[in-house]
């Protein structure tokens, strides 16, 4: 039985399936704004399989570089959602998506 | 490898000392508590302008300087936007530490967040590789968020910074994706590399991730469609922060997209005409018709600063270094207009409480006819009244656009600015001709003062002397091409 080599299409694909998950959770999502915190995440990482894969197959470490300094970031992004959504609950005492709209227009 | 040296870094020396700067005086504030606000404030206003001196005593001979293996450049183009941000980030500070202490918002993060989200943006202008681009606009992003949020017991400020971070964080997200395409496609992320490889071959993969790319950047200067966050965010951020969304951060983000479409994706204008093109006359329509049945103040300004970028990119799609040119001459003046404007909305409090609405305005020329004299003078200039700097900017951009033989969209210009005439010049039949309501409180400092007379001086003294502000935008824009 031959075996399936696992290409730059197949991480490619998972990359943007990833990706397109994490879109989609954020618009769909009505329940609550640490679910879109966690899609945001799923965003990120998504991207960052995509850069590993691609510094894998261009043979060159900036792909690399970058996904270190995306975790970072992310971790910083993650931390400032989280602190402006313990505000957000302080002042509104709920965390629902639907309850986040008094401005209109 | 180039060999590091501390004079070679020369060019960054701005950026390097803010940051010195804003380290320090976040020491001296965790030291000493919220009462230092006010001092930290004034310290981040002279580090600022010590900035603008390094910045300006450098003066570059039109040549470009590259520094840090390519990640970091600096030439006549960037500085010129620099200077537009560093004064932005001066003028918002000195509106705002007034205000802070009447809306109790002492906080001596305040002004150091303002600080360090200028050194993102200062970035983000001299960026030259995808690298610097990213943490550049992210440093931006991030103190941006954190200042949307930072009136912690109000329940709009909390709702603003959510909004402003969930669309912040997806947009961010998808300037990731086109990156990580680009790096996959072209093999670098460096942008003279990119260009001329994108130059040579142009692959699907790369044009795909050149589309996420430039729709994150849309939703940073808040163009049509990616300007759902801006009236909600303008409304709900504590005033001070509203300014200062409104004055710098689509300055700097604008610097981007124009080094962007003409260094690293130079090859791909069939493209990005087309996708410029709908995104200015989208954002000038949106900008005309959503602001005509607006009742807060803010959010007008919200939907007035969507169709201002509109005519902005018009300048883009126009191209060319008249075009490039013209949108430096726009946002030049816009900044200076908005200052003035912002100034007043900020001086609107009745009882130590803010009013926002434009019922609120009702009959100010008798209560306070310098307030409304002033006003009046701005808004006739935002709607492009001759012989105010508002009408310059908009012709020099129509202008523009009619030699690159743009002609639809520069009569779709003039048609949208007429339409939003009617709502700046709402504003002011509400202050001249409605039964006046009680008066605003009078105190006012000086530096807010201070800030709204130059403003109001630029915006009437401008038709005098024109020529240094274009032919200084001519020239940041030579070093571009």
């Amino acid at each position: 039985m031959e075996l399936l080599v696992i290409g730059l299409g197949h991480y490619l694909t998972l990359a943007a399936i990833l990706f397109t998950l994490g879109v989609f959770g954020i618009f769909l999502n009505r329940k609550n704004v640490i679910v879109i915190l966690m899609c945001i995440e799923l965003m990120l990482l998504a991207v960052n399989i995509n850069f590993v894969a691609f510094s894998a197959h261009l043979n060159d470490l900036t792909g690399q570089v970058f996904t270190l300094f995306i975790l970072t970031v992310a971790a910083a992004e993650a931390a400032i959602g989280l602190a402006i959504l313990v505000v957000l609950f302080r002042t509104r005492g709920t965390i629902a998506v639907e309850d986040v709209s008094t401005m209109k227009g | 490898m180039e060999t590091l040296t501390f004079s070679s870094l020369a060019p960054i020396f701005p950026e390097l000392f803010l940051a010195c700067s804003g380290l320090l005086l976040l020491v001296i504030g965790v030291l000493r508590g919220n009462v230092s606000t006010r001092f930290i404030s004034w310290a981040s206003i002279i580090a600022l302008l010590i900035a603008i001196t390094i910045m300006l005593g450098q003066g570059t001979e039109g040549e470009s300087t590259a520094i840090l293996n390519g990640m970091f450049i600096q030439n006549n183009f960037t500085t010129f936007m620099k200077f537009l941000v560093l004064s932005g980030l001066i003028a918002t500070i000195a509106l705002s530490i007034q205000y802070l202490y009447d809306d109790n918002i002492i906080k001596f993060e305040y002004p150091l967040l303002v600080l360090f989200a200028g050194i993102g943006m200062m970035i983000m202008v001299s960026a030259n590789d995808m690298l610097s681009l990213y943490v550049g606009l992210e440093l931006q992003s991030l103190s941006l968020y954190v200042l949307a949020a930072i009136k912690r017991d109000n329940v709009r400020s909390a709702e603003s910074g959510m909004k402003y971070f969930v669309l912040g964080a997806i947009s961010s997200g998808m300037l990731l994706f086109g990156i990580s395409l680009i790096y996959g496609f072209t093999g670098s992320t460096n942008f003279e590399i990119i260009g001329t490889t994108l130059a040579n071959e142009l692959s699907l993969g790369a044009v795909i991730g050149f589309v996420f790319i430039l729709a994150a950047l849309a939703f940073k200067i808040s163009a049509v469609p990616f300007h759902m966050w801006t009236p909600d965010v303008y409304e709900g951020a504590p005033t001070s922060v509203t300014t200062l969304f409104a004055l710098v951060p689509k300055v700097a983000a604008f610097a981007l997209i124009i080094r962007l479409l003409f260094i690293p994706f130079a090859a791909l204008s069939d493209q990005w005409f087309e996708i410029m093109w709908f995104l200015s006359m989208a954002s000038m329509t949106v900008g005309a018709f959503a602001a005509l049945r607006q009742t807060n103040i803010k959010r007008l300004m919200a939907y007035s600063s969507i169709g201002n970028v509109g005519y902005a990119l018009i300048g883009i799609v126009a191209g060319g270094e008249a075009g490039i040119a013209s949108v430096l001459v726009y946002l030049a003046l816009y900044m200076v207009m908005t200052a003035g404007v912002f100034g007043i909305i900020l001086s609107m409090r009745r009882d130590g409480h803010g009013v926002e609405n434009i019922s609120d305005l009702s009959g100010l020329s008798q209560n306070s006819p310098w307030l409304a004299y002033t006003l009046a003078l701005l808004m006739f200039s935002m709607s492009g009244i001759p012989p105010l700097a508002g009408f310059f900017s908009k012709f020099i951009v129509f202008e523009a656009a009619i030699q690159s033989g743009l002609y639809f969209l520069a009569v779709f210009g003039v048609l949208t600015s007429v339409v939003g005439a009617y709502y700046y010049l709402r504003v002011i039949k509400v202050m001249f001709f409605d039964e006046p309501v009680e008066k605003f409180d009078a105190r006012t400092e000086l530096p807010r003062k201070i800030i709204v007379g130059l403003s109001l001086a630029v915006v009437v003294l401008f038709i005098l002397n024109p020529s240094p502000l274009i032919d200084i935008s001519a020239l940041a824009v030579s070093d571009l091409f």
